[in-house]
């Protein structure tokens, strides 16, 4: 029931989110035909207006808009004539969904041993050495990481290729970059999450009972301390896949990110409100399978 | 037998055992001298070329020359203290829209308080940097236009201006919600009922009751955001977006040094030095709202 409600209450937000960016676009000055290199004259820009129904009111290219969208239809590009926008996106929107899942997989996959081991040999070099990595990574902002990664690993002391997308070597770099600040957030969760679970009751019953360490550590301890990485899961892989822009700028990786700038300084009307409505249900229904997946794995979880 | 401290100064006492945020506020202030004086009294000037061009970093250049033969050091925290301004301004704006909006909406109740807080819930379902991108490229020639009109000297700072006001207008949401959630507590406390018995106005219990018990949670989630937005403010530079040239803040650097990555020659002082300054900025302000939060949070007595 509680899904029910939350699924239903996403129709009328896209609405408000959509006609809200329709309504700040349009508010801007300037059109999507000033800048072409050459001004066209009178003529030409009203026949192109008319073409793209921008010399209609707003509320009705709204309504016409809302009414194509609804049977899947989001518009041509005004830049990219001839392209419409769910091209560009079907085009894009794998390459930044698969770098997102990689430098997912790489903050989840590094995050959570060094968590782990942090928490375990507290207070131990380990526990050092790991806390100041992890510090460091959350601290060097991406736009940093990356330039220095490609001038250390590329082109000092070329093990890796410098930029683009396409050979799985090509991935290891903008993978990182994009993955290190999350692998650090994720370390610190787990590392949290392991220093309270061990000193809970339970983990002193099990000790109790005789179980070898390992056995407390991974089946007993494992198993609730990984909580917060879970909750936390939903939003960073939101973030992921729409914050990969940056990485993409570095690496000159052909993924939608770019044309979120790109559109909205061009007022490419359609191609913005597009992307602000995909990466919008990414946020949301990201969120919505964490909750999901929260109440399958901690059966005290009860929704209304 | 010691006397007894107010709450403020045990806060204090906590804050000031606190090591990792005592030497953030220490590195702070130094940065922050460094930012104000550095440009004044270096022998080069920020904007000022020379024949030295990818100079490595010297005794002269300490922190090496870019393309243009400028000096790095002083471009540097002449960057550092744009981004420092932009953090303050910003979260300036931020703290009196999000402070303002939690006050109306906790205080009111009913309707209005539903609807403001739908309000926040929407813009919050927006990825937040998308937002920024589309309000920032959408609205700045808007904002030109009317800063124009209003006031034509400023027109030249129009970019920084901008961004004052669209990272402060983005980033109120949290501290809305929570300043909400606090009034709302506060608000049917025996001492503001009380207050309200003996015929207080509104503006009375609002700034004599209400606003200086928010002021602790405030001031945690206020250094908080500085951080953010000095990370937004680069982040956006690193774009192309925020501070336009002559004018540079830390972020900009980066971009510019990272433009300069080539395979023949590796310039690494023009990343390393402006990134590693925007590094330790954000950590020390991050360390020292951990200790604000730890030392003003009563239950960590």
């Amino acid at each position: 029931m509680f899904f029910v409600k939350r699924i239903l209450f996403l129709v009328p937000l896209l609405l408000v989110i959509s006609s809200l960016s329709f309504a700040l676009l349009r508010l801007a000055p300037g059109g999507p035909f000033d800048h072409d290199r050459a001004p066209a004259s009178p003529e030409v820009e009203r026949l192109l207006r008319a073409r793209y129904h921008l010399d209609e009111p707003v509320w009705q290219q709204y309504g016409r808009w809302l009414n194509d969208a609804l049977h899947g239809d989001f518009g041509l590009s005004l830049k990219y004539r001839n392209h419409t926008v769910t091209d560009i996106i079907r085009q894009g929107l794998p390459v930044s969904l698969s770098l997102g899942l990689l430098a997912f997989g790489f903050a989840v996959g590094v995050g959570i041993p060094v968590g782990f081991f942090t928490a375990v040999r507290r207070g131990e070099w380990v526990d050092w050495g790991g806390s100041f990595l992890v510090l460091l990574s959350i601290c060097v902002p991406g736009f940093v990481i990356g330039p220095l990664l490609a001038m250390i690993f590329a082109l000092k002391l070329h093990w890796l290729p410098p930029a683009l997308w396409g050979a799985p070597l090509q991935a290891v770099l903008p993978m990182v970059t994009l993955g290190l600040y999350f692998a650090g957030r994720v370390a610190r969760l787990m590392r949290e999450g392991m220093t309270q679970t061990l000193q809970s009751e339970f983990i002193r019953t099990a000790r109790a009972k005789g179980l070898s360490e390992f056995a407390v550590l991974t089946r007993h301890a494992f198993r609730l301390a990984v909580m917060p990485v879970v909750s936390y899961s939903g939003p960073m892989l939101a973030d992921l896949l729409t914050g990969s822009f940056v990485v993409e700028s570095i690496f000159q990786i052909p993924g939608i990110g770019v044309f979120i700038v790109d559109s909205s300084r061009s007022r490419d009307y359609p191609l913005v409100i597009g992307l602000v409505l995909l990466y919008a249900v990414l946020l949301l229904v990201m969120n919505l399978v964490v909750d999901l997946a929260y109440g399958l794995l901690d059966p005290r979880v009860k929704y209304d | 037998m010691a006397e007894a401290l107010t709450p403020n100064q045990r806060a204090w006492l906590r804050l000031r055992r606190n090591k990792p945020a005592v030497v953030s506020a220490a590195f702070l202030l130094l940065m922050l001298a460094l930012a104000l004086l550095v440009p004044m009294l270096s022998p080069h000037a920020a904007d000022h070329g020379s024949d030295a061009q990818f100079a490595a970093p010297g005794a002269i250049h300490w922190f090496g020359t870019d393309v243009h033969g400028r000096d790095v050091f002083t471009r540097v925290f002449a960057g550092a203290r744009i981004s420092l301004l932009v953090g303050a301004v910003g979260t300036a704006v931020s703290l009196v829209i999000g402070v303002c909006w939690g006050l109306v909406a906790g205080y009111v109740g009913g309707r209005l308080d539903g609807l403001m807080m739908r309000f926040v819930d929407v813009l919050y379902s927006l990825p937040s940097i998308i937002f920024v991108i589309v309000l920032i490229t959408t609205l700045e020639t808007l904002f030109k236009r009317l800063l124009t009109q209003i006031a034509p000297e400023l027109s030249g700072s129009a970019r920084l201006l901008f961004l004052f006001v669209g990272l402060g207008a983005v980033s109120w949401l949290t501290m809305a919600r929570i300043v909400r959630g606090q009034v709302l507590s506060l608000r049917h406390r025996p001492f503001v009922l009380a207050s309200q018995a003996l015929g207080a106005g509104h503006a009375r219990i609002l700034f004599r009751h209400i606003l200086p018990n928010v002021t602790g949670i405030v001031i945690v989630y206020l250094t908080l955001t500085v951080p953010a937005i000095v990370l937004y403010e680069s982040f956006l530079s690193y774009l192309g977006l925020g501070i336009q040239p002559p004018q540079a803040s830390l972020g900009t650097l980066i971009a510019e040094g990272a433009a300069q990555i080539n395979p023949i020659r590796v310039y690494w002082w023009l990343v390393v030095c402006p990134g590693s300054v925007l590094a330790l900025t954000l950590l020390a302000l991050n360390f020292l709202g951990d200790g604000l939060r730890d030392a003003l949070d009563p239950r960590a007595e």
